[in-house]
């Protein structure tokens, strides 16, 4: 055998060998095959948009509708309602034009009873608006997991008072239910799959995520403050949901916030402040159950990015949640160097990982305060991760209950 | 059955537009021969209603082989120009007679109420089927409007100012040339582009939908209201060649009683001409940015949502860009850090973003599906220009 055969096959031999180190990848089958409706349905669906006026439903019959461009809607007070999500598809497959499937300006919209498939973007926008409700819709990248896949499922922007209940994300490259700078909203009943992130609440303030199922994707649900956006978020409350197996690798560009999140994160809180995690079944996540971090982890070191920007995670309340399994394998040679010098090699992390990024200034310090699980480890960042403490003490504290979100709608 | 409805329901809504307020057109109407100097009806501005034909506006028509101007119908052009897809532009205003805009230095003119934008986008034809690849050096009104034996005319936009706001109303040409129907819901014509070096390059020219005529002239989220983008102080402070001579825009605006309040050419504000080999990097680069991405990347636009604002009045290096972090650009990082890295433009997002043509990570989102490679080097000059580092 020469040599430049027997060094490809050892890397071959390594390759398949390192690929199989890593936690089981579950694989994604489609949810479902929709016949093509009527072809002429597009263009008078496109024609409704336009044409919208407040107060209108726009029903889309039970098929499968292909479109080569994006959809835009501007008009306040439409529905939109298909068959049910498994029936009625805006197929975006072959998408040549727009950065959305479906582009919302607009207030009092509702989006139920439909699936959003293969969009080159994001499928569907909300930017601007109040009182959103997005219900029984699924989102999804028929291919499974993909970084060619759009960013994002579900995305309510700068929006106010908004419902995401009983909907699917599946295959985005960001994140499948993201709701980003907004204010007063619940996320329920929904189940995100196969996304790098599955549910997202960025730079929102006052948002209740509960009752949904997050697993397969990379990070389970995250709860994210980003620098040099219109609001800081916080009063976050994520509790009932079931948050397992999130260990697909991470298909994110890099640069992306999302792509600094270690497969197999059940849950993280990165850089917000007043977040409350209770009464969720959280397990087998394989880099840790619940990471709590601060900008400075997800590969940013650039304090000149954050003048009035607050990175360090406060009054962080995690208690009852009913957590098992996870730790035993994480994502990336430092945490797996990490794990290895405190844990041994079959040893795994314990529920909770914290960067240890802390206000120095503080002197009631970060109030992590951290109950019910089977031990926190301070990884040290700021001391180059030489010094980590699994001493649970510090988090032996206890903060006020954060209110219900309501949205006032009786 | 419920299906059956719902399909009937649609057709009927679907004949519930709004009728237009003349005539009907013709469906294929013959290539007549105007005489260029047969009579004229005068502009005819629609209160509300969206006509079917542009014809029916009485703003262009074509007669001797050219498309003409009615009178009153005043042509102008800008500083630095919105790239789309290499198509040139013929831009036109027009006011009801004794209706004039009132100057303002920073935001647009305030129109009066019948004021008629048109922007006609057209080619110049190349051998055979294609057009040219070519940068738009002002229409050629040359004897008497656009010479159609040379020119591919794609579709005319117009921008309507009516009582309760703006309207945007896009209409695209027959493939003969003498009649631009209006398509509320937009459509894609394929082109083949032809450089000077003859090599071709497909491009997927979108006629937007009205709706997405919004996703730029949308320039405030909250209020939705519509806005003209170009005819603004810093985009028209140049000269024009006109029929009796070149003249400044603005001063020929006022001439002519379009224009109230504009002080004297020298003392209003100007952008650079991004091809202006005399201008420095900086007003060429920060001209580009303005034009072709400040009217959604601003406080106000639907870019907002990014942080990253690129508008002329934006001045704070972290907000154009410097060293900033992206927030939801998904893919459109191109595996990169910052939208812009100083020094270094193969480092940067915003560079990134100028040279894809994948819907879902070019910018601008809309009016683009090729790279507009003069536009991005400029960009990379700009870049590479700035000191220092990011952290």
């Amino acid at each position: 055998m020469n040599q430049p055969i027997r060094a490809s096959v050892l890397a071959l031999a390594v390759a398949a060998l390192t690929a199989a180190c890593g936690p089981e990848q579950a694989q994604h089958t489609p949810t479902a095959q929709v016949a093509a409706g009527d072809a002429g349905f597009a263009d008078t669906f496109r024609t409704r948009l336009l044409d919208a006026k407040d107060g209108d439903v726009i029903e889309v019959p039970a098929g499968r509708y292909t479109f080569d461009r994006s959809l835009t809607l501007r008009v306040d007070g439409v529905t939109i309602r298909g068959a049910g999500p498994d029936k009625s598809v805006l197929s975006f497959k072959g998408q040549k034009a727009g950065a959305e499937g479906l582009l919302v300006n607009a207030s009092r919209f509702t989006l139920e009873n439909i699936a959003i498939e293969d969009s080159k973007g994001d499928g569907l926008k909300v930017n601007e608006g109040e009182h959103i409700t997005i219900r029984n819709v699924r989102v999804e990248w028929t291919g499974g997991p993909s970084t060619k896949n759009g960013a994002y499922g579900l995305y309510p922007v700068k929006t106010r008072n908004v419902l995401i209940e009983n909907s699917v994300a599946i295959g985005a490259s960001d994140a499948g239910i993201y709701v980003g700078q907004s204010r007063d909203v619940i996320v329920r009943n929904s189940r995100a799959e196969f996304n790098v992130a599955g549910i997202e609440i960025e730079n929102t303030v006052n948002a209740d995520v509960y009752d949904n199922v997050a697993t397969n994707n990379t990070g389970g649900i995250l709860v994210f403050n980003m620098p040099a956006l219109s609001q800081q978020g916080g009063a976050i409350r994520v509790f009932k949901n079931k948050v397992f197996k999130n260990n697909t690798a991470n298909f994110g560009a890099k640069g992306t916030p999302v792509s600094s999140v270690p497969a197999g994160s059940g849950m993280v809180v990165n850089s917000n402040d007043d977040v409350e995690i209770f009464d969720n079944d959280i397990s087998d996540n394989a880099t840790t159950n619940i990471i709590v971090s601060s900008v400075y982890s997800t590969g940013y070191k650039d304090d000149k990015a954050a003048k009035d920007f607050d990175p360090y995670p406060e009054r962080i309340s995690i208690y009852g949640n009913r957590l098992s399994g996870g730790g035993d394998s994480p994502d990336g040679l430092d945490l797996k160097a990490l794990k290895t010098a405190i844990y041994g090699l079959s040893g795994h992390f314990p529920d909770v990982l914290w960067d240890g990024y802390a206000n120095k200034d503080r002197k009631e310090g970060p109030q992590i305060c951290i109950r019910d699980v089977s031990g926190v480890v301070n990884a040290d960042g700021p001391g180059g991760y030489k010094n980590p403490s699994q001493d649970t003490k510090p988090y032996a504290c206890e903060l006020p209950k954060l209110p219900a979100i309501d949205l006032k709608r009786g | 059955m419920r299906y059956v409805f719902a399909v009937a329901m649609s057709l009927l809504v679907a004949g519930c537009g709004k009728p237009s307020a003349d005539i009907a057109p013709q469906a294929a109407p013959q290539a007549v021969n105007i005489a260029a100097d047969s009579p004229w009806p005068a502009v005819h501005f629609f209160a509300d209603g969206q006509p079917a034909d542009l014809a029916e506006w009485n703003l262009l028509r074509v007669a001797d082989g050219r498309l003409r101007l009615n009178r009153d119908v005043l042509p102008y052009d800008l500083n630095t120009a919105l790239f789309s897809d290499y198509a040139h532009k013929l831009r036109t205003v027009w006011m009801p007679k004794g209706q004039a805009a009132q100057f303002d230095a920073q935001r647009e003119f305030d129109f009066p109420v019948g004021t008629i934008f048109s922007k006609t986008f057209y080619y110049p034809r190349g051998e055979g089927d294609t057009v040219l690849r070519s940068a738009d050096d002002g229409p050629d009104l040359a004897g008497g409007g656009l010479q159609l034996s040379k020119v591919r005319l794609i579709e005319t936009r117009l921008l309507v100012r009516r009582q309760d706001g703006w309207i945007a109303l896009p209409y695209v040409w027959n493939a003969e040339q003498t009649q631009a129907r209006l398509m509320r819901g937009g459509e894609l014509v394929s082109l083949q582009l032809l450089a000077s070096d003859g090599s071709r390059e497909q491009a997927q020219y979108t006629v937007p939908d009205q709706n997405q005529c919004a996703g730029c002239h949308g320039t405030d989220m909250k209020s939705k209201a519509l806005h003209p983008l170009g005819p603004r102080a810093r985009h028209l402070n140049r000269d024009f060649a006109y029929d009796d001579g070149a003249a400044n825009q603005l001063a020929h605006w006022t001439k002519v009683g379009y224009l109230h309040g504009a002080p004297e050419p020298a003392s209003a504000p100007r952008d650079a001409n991004w091809r202006d080999p005399d201008a420095p990097l900086e007003a060429r680069a920060r001209a580009y940015l303005d034009i072709n991405c400040g009217h959604c990347h601003s406080p106000t636009g639907p870019g907002n949502t990014s942080g990253l604002w690129l508008d002329a009045s934006t001045q704070e290096p972290l907000r154009l860009g410097r060293c900033k972090l992206p927030i939801a650009a998904g893919k459109g990082t191109g595996d990169r850090r910052h939208d812009i890295v100083p020094g270094k433009p193969d480092e940067s997002i915003l560079t990134y973003r100028m040279v894809s043509d994948d819907p879902s990570v070019m910018m601008p989102e809309l009016g683009r599906s090729v790279v507009h490679a003069e536009g991005v080097q400029l960009i990379r000059d700009w870049i590479a220009a700035q000191q220092g580092t990011c952290g």
